[in-house]
């Protein structure tokens, strides 16, 4: 007798928990090659104002955290991920069409991106922070901080390594994220949801939506609670970038632009994903005699 | 239906319970003479009803209504007269921003900041609400309670928000509260005619059973409130969606019986708009439209009322509003 499928349905990630869609809707997700792999929930505009009530929430306790605590919970991250190798590789090579050999690469470098922004997290306000030379009896400091609740269009094609490199350079500088995953390729996400929600990451933190991006995007461009948004996931999309820009206008969100195609993840990212959600705050403070 | 009081068959236009309550022994007989409440039934029902989807219009209206209503709170030990002072001009222009939006029904404080809020309402229709009778626990003599109210009163309260004693409800001296109750009523009136409306506090979280919760609220309104309220916020679990449906079909039953209309007030908990909306469907369900008016329902809130003005903001523009947007308090 022949075993009957587990066919699954996985859920949103919204503060901590595994909710179902409010709007009730899932669809079905294929690989590469037009098989029937899971189906994913379709959030809806509503999944993402609690996510960004979630997200809110979170904020002052994980941008309260030493930045020594963020990295350490980041690793942790990257730990966690190293245990569940089997689970991503199978997952990038549905959703992506690698060889194992591809996939387990992929993974390689998406486990070290994490850690590599995990060490990112004390050492960003030595290297874009500083003292300011003033004419005058004070010590001036200009330090980076969090920009707030950012939501985060994750790529569309790249779906783990360009996802955990949307996501870590927000979280890493204390920023609460809402993610939009890839519409066609959520696996990965619905994964690493799980991951965060097993290692230290405070529900909140990071909420993951599977869905489509041209839908909830503006809900999210508009909201007036919604610090950033990172338009990378609509790249090559310039009317929508250009609506969600506009949108976005209305509370002076940090936004930060569609590129043209998507970027080849497996480069050094540099700074700018990181220092494209953070704030400047100069302290002056006297020096006394 | 209650049992119809003896007096109920003669056609006289003031309710006259005073066969019911000249005795402890008939009070309690009246009292434990109501049906019990089928309390996995009640449940259901309170619960079924907050499925209801209130959309578009009825939605704006609801929440329109939903402000129109709010008793906005403050019961704090580190209450100031500054913060009351905010809170009063809050209640009267909840945003700013927007002309068309309602003031709130009334504020509610402690006694001694009556005089505060007054100062700052004036005669905006905006009321003063005096929690009095030593709240939150109503564990005092009762000349310092009768005092208490008078204080109030004098200040310049419009509603006095009364608790009764929980203690000797739930060891059955029913007629000790009714006095009291009856007590307090009389130290609301004013020397110009006039009296304070009266809201009787049960503290629904303390009384266990949602029978108890059908005869208190009949001991309250044959004592002559004017509103019964869940909760004074204090104890947990203060207002929920069954009990202020128990409540609610009590004062149906009374306008049934003796013509008389009384308020309920939900307080404590209840806070966010869907809340509130479900709130508003039991009213119109369970007591009838009447009901849906300022004059007969209230909500006790302080959370709630910002969470109403970001969805009404979200109605009108069309863009989900954050707390940034609205003051704290």
């Amino acid at each position: 007798m022949s075993r009957i499928d587990v066919r699954k349905t996985y859920k949103l990630f919204i503060g901590g928990a595994f909710p179902r869609s409010e709007s009730g809707y899932s669809y079905a997700v294929n690989d590469t090659k037009g098989a029937f792999v899971a189906n994913a929930a379709l959030a809806s505009r509503k999944d993402a104002r609690d996510s960004v009530v979630a997200a809110r929430k979170a904020f002052p306790g994980w941008a309260g955290k030493t930045a020594y605590n963020r990295a350490q919970i980041l690793y942790r991250v990257a730990e966690v991920m190293e245990d569940r190798r089997p689970q991503f590789v199978q997952a990038v090579r549905q959703s992506e069409g690698l060889t194992a050999a591809r996939a387990e690469k992929v993974l390689d470098e998406a486990i070290d991106r994490l850690v590599w922004y995990a060490g990112w997290a004390d050492k960003l306000t030595q290297v874009i922070g500083n003292a300011n030379p003033v004419a005058g009896p004070f010590f001036n400091l200009s330090t980076p901080e969090p920009t707030g609740v950012v939501a985060v269009l994750a790529p569309q094609e790249s779906s783990l390594l360009g996802l955990v490199s949307a996501i870590a350079p927000v979280i890493v500088t204390g920023n609460t994220a809402v993610v939009v995953s890839s519409y066609d390729r959520p696996l990965p996400a619905v994964t690493f949801a799980e991951v965060l929600s097993t290692s230290d990451v405070p529900g909140g933190v990071v909420n993951i939506l599977t869905g489509s991006a041209a839908t909830i995007a503006p809900w999210l461009a508009s909201h007036m609670d919604v610090n950033a948004i990172d338009l990378t996931g609509i790249a090559g999309d310039t009317e929508l970038a250009t609506s969600l820009e506009v949108a976005a206008a209305d509370n002076l969100k940090r936004v930060r632009r569609a590129p043209a195609a998507e970027p080849d993840w497996s480069v050094d990212p540099g700074l700018d994903a990181m220092t494209a959600f953070v704030e400047t705050k100069t302290v002056w403070h006297p020096i006394g005699s | 239906m209650p049992p119809t009081p003896a007096a109920a068959t003669s056609q006289g236009p003031a309710w006259d319970f005073s066969d019911v309550t000249h005795s402890d022994a008939s009070l309690r007989r009246f009292l434990h003479g109501l049906p019990g409440v089928d309390q996995v039934g009640a449940d259901a029902r309170a619960a079924s009803l907050g499925t209801r989807s209130i959309k578009t219009t009825a939605k704006a209206y609801a929440l329109d209504l939903a402000i129109r209503m709010v008793d906005l709170t403050t019961l704090e030990g580190q209450d100031t007269h500054g913060k009351v002072r905010a809170l009063a001009a809050k209640a009267m222009r909840p945003d700013p921003a927007d002309p068309t939006c309602p003031a709130t029904a009334a504020v509610c404080v402690y006694p001694d900041m009556v005089a505060t809020a007054k100062d700052v309402l004036g005669d905006s229709g905006v009321n003063v609400a005096a929690v009095a009778t030593a709240f939150p626990s109503g564990r005092a003599a009762l000349d310092i309670k009768l005092a208490d109210t008078r204080d109030a009163v004098e200040a310049g309260a419009d509603e006095i928000d009364m608790v009764i004693d929980r203690g000797a409800f739930l060891s059955g001296r029913y007629l000790q509260v009714f006095e009291e109750i009856v007590a307090v009523k009389e130290a609301c009136a004013r020397p110009d005619g006039q009296s304070a409306h009266l809201k009787v506090i049960f503290e629904t979280g303390e009384l266990q059973t949602y029978d108890n919760v059908r005869r208190v609220s009949w001991l309250g309104m044959m004592a002559g409130a004017h509103f019964i309220k869940t909760s004074t916020g204090k104890v947990q679990p203060a207002a929920t969606l069954p009990v202020t449906m128990v409540m609610l079909q009590a004062v149906r039953d009374f306008r049934e019986a003796t013509g008389q209309m009384v308020g309920v007030k939900p307080a404590g908990g209840i806070r966010t708009s869907k809340d509130a909306i479900k709130y508003l469907v039991v009213v119109n369900e369970v007591a009838g439209p009447d009901w849906l008016d300022p004059d007969w329902f209230r909500f006790g809130a302080s959370t709630l009322l910002n969470e109403l003005l970001m969805q009404r903001t979200k109605m009108t523009t069309g863009r989900y509003s954050g707390p940034d947007y609205f003051t704290l308090d």
